[in-house]
């Protein structure tokens, strides 16, 4: 569980967070939604401790980051796993390199044990055979999932995902959104996804928090998306023709 | 104010360097890597240079003395000195801002526009112990290159001295150890340190630090070489001030 509690976060004199206060849960989906440059990705990097806000604390089953020592702050971060916008895999590894990275750096394995590990999450990813490859020469649905592996491999608490289907075709996007979906249940982890795809909305958002010029505008879950009045969200969900159709079905269904 | 800033920061990078090693089984690896891209992929065209540029500081030498009463060993003599004192330490090692400066300051900066950098933070890595220590490592085995340059390009004055006539072979060996101070030498290196350090660190900023895509990284790529050639010719002029005079 992530506690946020009145987060500001300005770069020079441009606010970008503007005091967002939320609470993430354990086991399940998290979505954070909003328009292009509404500071999502500021607000995720914050989270990881790759900003540190000017205002406000996060809190990590307990453990307020602002409180703790370097040391713990280190420990911290090997908990957690974070899947980039553009996926950030390191173009000078193969995929299997990549995924062990994090086991090498912070493990004491035996480079079976850490191979075991490897083939392990691959699989899991549907990326069994692709050991050898370079970044270079996987498809971009690949990459996603080679950095979805890269994020588990060392069993983190906490996963943090920036758009991981954005650029994707409507079909490899699902799987990727169900894969994190059930990731998070089965090892039971606070997931936090980044996202402007009403598809991953309707599929996985469990929690969803709407935010808008870097404030929380709204949050529900996917129950409650389609019901609700507030203009910035209905502005945002109905962009779409097809969410209008959707919307009317609803309305059709309780009259 | 933005130079200044610059400056802080350059150091800062450098005490972080010396901080939160990285494991040395994974460490060893990223040094014999940035050996191979860094000094081996050099040795080539410095080689290369080295001996032509050593035959036209020989020609150009040979040439400028028409006077019979100077001694034909001079030949050998200057051309030896300009290749130790300037043009191996100072000359290659611009031309390795270009090369290797360029390439680091890419490397980095490609994997600072695509996030890895801020993937590496994530997990807790001190990346710029990470990225910038190895090739700091690398380039301590500069001097072997610049080396390699003394001698190819004593030899490539050789080759054009016998070759085109201006001396006979004996006159341009006698003239290479013609009144041979040993300091020279020590000076010679002790450049040569000083700019290994410039062209692993300058060329590193500049990659970790920039912002932007790209077109950023392109342009950062020469921001880095014309500042590191800037420090070195700088640092050039101090430590001759220092040493020689
Ligand atoms: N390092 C930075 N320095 C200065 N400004 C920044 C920085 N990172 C982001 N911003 C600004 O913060 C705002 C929010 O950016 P952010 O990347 O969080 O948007 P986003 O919601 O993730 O958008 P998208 O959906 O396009 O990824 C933007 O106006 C951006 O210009
Ligand atoms: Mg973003």
């Amino acid at each position: 569980m992530i506690e946020v509690n009145d987060i500001h976060k300005s770069f020079g004199d441009s606010k970008i967070l503007k005091g967002i206060t939320t609470v993430f849960d354990k086991g399940k989906t998290n979505l954070i939604i909003g328009q292009s440059g509404s500071g999502k990705t500021v607000f995720l990097k914050t989270l990881l401790g790759l900003y540190t806000p000017e205002q406000g604390s996060i809190v990590y089953d307990g453990r307020n980051y602002s409180d703790l020592s370097s040391d713990e702050k280190s420990d911290l971060r090997a908990e957690m796993g974070m899947v980039f916008q553009g996926s950030a895999l390191f173009d000078s590894m193969t995929i299997a390199e990549n995924v062990m990275f994090p086991l090498r750096m912070f493990t004491k394995q035996s480079k079976s044990e850490m191979q075991d590990r490897v083939d392990l999450v691959l699989k899991r990813v549907n990326l069994g055979d692709a050991h050898k490859k370079l970044p270079s020469e996987a498809s971009g649905g690949m990459q996603k999932r080679v950095a979805i592996a890269r994020a588990i491999v060392n069993k983190p608490k906490y996963l943090f995902c920036d758009e991981p289907n954005s650029g994707l075709d409507p079909r490899t996007a699902t799987v990727i959104d169900n894969l994190i979906q059930e990731i998070t249940q089965e090892y039971d982890i606070t997931t936090i996804i980044n996202t402007h795809d009403m598809n991953s909305v309707m599929e996985i958002g469990e929690k969803i928090v709407f935010l808008k010029d870097g404030l929380k505008e709204w949050e529900g879950s996917n129950k409650n998306i389609f019901k609700t009045d507030n203009e910035a969200v209905t502005g945002f969900v109905y962009s779409s023709d097809l969410f209008k159709r959707v919307q009317k079905m609803y309305l059709e269904e309780d009259l | 104010m933005s130079y200044l800033h610059s400056i802080g920061q350059y150091f800062l990078m450098i005490k972080a360097m010396f901080h939160k090693p990285t494991k040395w089984s994974v460490m060893r690896h990223l040094i014999f890597k940035d050996i191979d891209d860094l000094i081996i992929n050099s040795i080539g065209i410095v080689s290369f240079i080295a001996f032509f540029v050593g035959g036209v500081v020989t020609i150009q030498t040979a040439l400028n003395m028409t006077n019979p009463l100077i001694p034909k060993t001079l030949v050998g003599f200057a051309t030896r000195q300009s290749v130790i004192l300037e043009f191996a330490p100072t000359f290659i090692s611009i031309i390795m801002a270009g090369k290797v400066g360029s390439f680091i300051t890419s490397s980095i900066g490609t994997m600072r526009v695509t996030e890895q950098i801020d993937a590496l933070e994530v997990m807790g890595i001190n990346a710029i112990n990470y990225l910038v220590f190895p090739k700091f490592v690398a380039l301590m085995l500069y001097p072997f290159i610049i080396s390699i340059a003394m001698f190819l390009g004593i030899l490539g004055g050789m080759a054009a001295c016998v070759f085109g006539g201006f001396a006979s072979l004996d006159d341009y060996i006698a003239g290479i150890q013609l009144d041979f101070i040993p300091f020279h030498m020590l000076y010679a290196f002790v450049k040569t340190f000083v700019f290994a350090f410039l062209l692993a660190t300058i060329p590193s900023y500049h990659g970790f630090f920039m912002t932007g895509g790209a077109l950023e990284v392109g342009k950062a790529s020469t921001t880095s070489f014309v500042w590191t050639s800037v420090a070195i010719i700088l640092l050039n002029y101090i430590l001759t001030q220092m040493m020689l005079s």
